[in-house]
């Protein structure tokens, strides 16, 4: 019989608190950053010209058909090579952008495909520019048909922020990590770390779909 | 280090038969050594900078060093054996080598199956870093970035010294906290003196030099139980080797800082 002993994973609780900012932070500019780039990525791979669609397409292939921390590590111990050096947070979240922007993209161009024809062709009847037929009549639809799909990839890419801890990133699991090896106590340390992360994937989950109604494609 | 031991640990209880065993022909070694005009002494060959492979195949390194250097004051040939960490004290309890300079730590558990000399020279966690950025004491870590292996010996000690200001960076493996310094994510890196080496040989460019220690624990050279002849000359030898300096022209040859204050 194990002797749980959660007082002494407790008593570290503003490390874990501080984890736990970092994983929203880094959540919570991703998740924008990352959603207007797939929104963009979405329009060039559906109607944007050619020149534009095939390196979005290439970049999309890259990026997920590859695991996210070999893009991390490519960002944080590749890129010095070449002269740019990311700190730990910054190359975290350009890591995040990147990962979900390529994942949106794909799922805002599902939302966008499934658009009626009829939809474009009575707004172009009404005269609205193009920019506008996009913005207001193709793409709120579009992002309404795929923002559970949405919500679900952006609670992936922060639950996978967690090996952002890799590379020094201050975030929950990192904090998890470092309490384990300084008290041993690693089952309990990981339990806490756990429930943490499930309490905020669920808080993302009620937040966004309460949010996205709201800002980004109306009732 | 922690296999290391552990490896050790495990490999002391299947010896405990062979130590009974040899205890039967002690206190001859010194004499076989001085008629057959030549000494078998057990080194590494995986240890940067204690003893590895050099680019012309032959082993270098302080305990390499040190070796020839012990022959040599005895007046016999050197034969050096490779063994790893696991087989250093089973080489010396079979008689396969008179000698073991193989990095060897001592403790309890060692000291029941051989006998140990005086330390020769030091193992150590310590801060390194290029030699352009001045750090003479902990305070001067301050506003800088150090990296370190999250757990580690040296992660606990770099707790006690470092000042506030200083930003301490921890990575998961040794692997990685390497990968940070030499990429030049962080400027100063917290490890054991053979992690350093390693660094140092394969990235010269990086300048690499010691700069501040964490943490010593000093190597020994094992003889087999009961071989007393062989080790108060040994002995001898270095001491004599510590007051003519020769002890710390090697450790700063190897590990870029003398040899110091050795039990």
């Amino acid at each position: 019989m194990i002797a749980l002993d959660f007082a002494s994973v407790l008593a570290e609780w503003p490390l874990l608190a501080k984890g736990a900012a970092m994983t929203v932070l880094l959540t919570a500019v991703s998740s924008v950053l990352g959603l207007g780039l797939g929104i963009g990525g979405a329009w060039a791979r559906w109607q944007g010209p050619r020149w534009l669609a095939l390196p979005v397409g290439a970049y999309v292939e890259a990026i997920r058909n590859t695991p996210f921390i070999v893009q991390l590590f490519f960002l944080f111990f590749g890129l010095p090579s070449l002269g740019v050096k990311l700190s730990p947070e910054l190359a975290s979240v350009l890591a995040m952008v990147i990962n979900l922007g390529a994942y949106a993209t794909e799922l805002v161009r599902a939302g966008l495909t499934g658009t009626p024809r009829g939809q474009i062709e009575a707004a172009q009847s009404l005269a609205l520019t193009p920019r506008q037929v996009f913005l207001r009549v193709v793409l709120p639809p579009a992002l309404k048909r795929v923002w559970p799909s949405v919500v679900s990839q952006i609670i992936i890419v922060m639950l996978g922020s967690a090996v952002c801890g890799q590379i020094s990133t201050q975030e929950l699991s990192y904090a998890s990590n470092l309490i384990q090896s300084r008290n041993f106590r690693a089952f309990e340390s990981f339990i806490v770390g756990t429930l943490m992360y499930l309490t905020l994937s669920v808080a993302v989950r009620h937040l966004l779909h309460w949010a996205g109604p709201r800002l980004l494609y109306g009732r | 280090m922690t296999v290391r031991r552990l490896l050790a640990a495990l490999r002391l209880l299947a010896a405990v038969p062979l130590v009974l065993a040899a205890t039967a022909h002690a206190q001859n070694a010194l004499d076989d050594v001085m008629a057959k005009k030549t000494i078998a002494i057990a080194i590494p060959t995986d240890f940067p900078p204690y003893g590895f492979v050099g680019t012309d195949l032959k082993p270098q390194g302080l305990d390499i060093d040190m070796a020839n250097y012990i022959a040599a004051k005895l007046g016999v040939a050197a034969e050096l054996v490779p063994v790893t960490s696991a087989n250093r004290v089973p080489y010396l309890q079979t008689r396969k080598a008179q000698l073991v300079i193989s990095t060897l730590g001592k403790n309890a558990e060692r000291e029941k199956v051989i006998d140990f000399t005086n330390a020769y020279s030091p193992f150590f966690q310590a801060v390194f870093g290029p030699k352009a950025l001045a750090v003479k004491s902990p305070a001067d870590l301050a506003g800088k970035t150090v990296g370190v292996t999250r757990g580690a010996m040296e992660d606990l000690e770099l707790g006690k010294i470092a000042p506030s200001g200083v930003e301490v960076r921890r990575f998961e493996d040794n692997n990685a906290t390497v990968a940070a310094y030499v990429s030049g994510q962080v400027q100063l890196l917290a490890t054991g003196a053979s992690v350093a080496g390693t660094v140092m040989n394969k990235n010269p460019q990086l300048t690499t030099e010691f700069k501040l220690l964490l943490k010593d624990s000093p190597n020994f050279i094992g003889v087999a139980k009961g071989e007393d002849k062989l080790r108060l000359k040994v002995n001898e030898i270095i001491a004599q080797a510590k007051a003519s300096g020769d002890l710390d022209k090697m450790a700063m040859k190897w590990l870029g800082r003398p040899a110091g204050e050795l039990p």
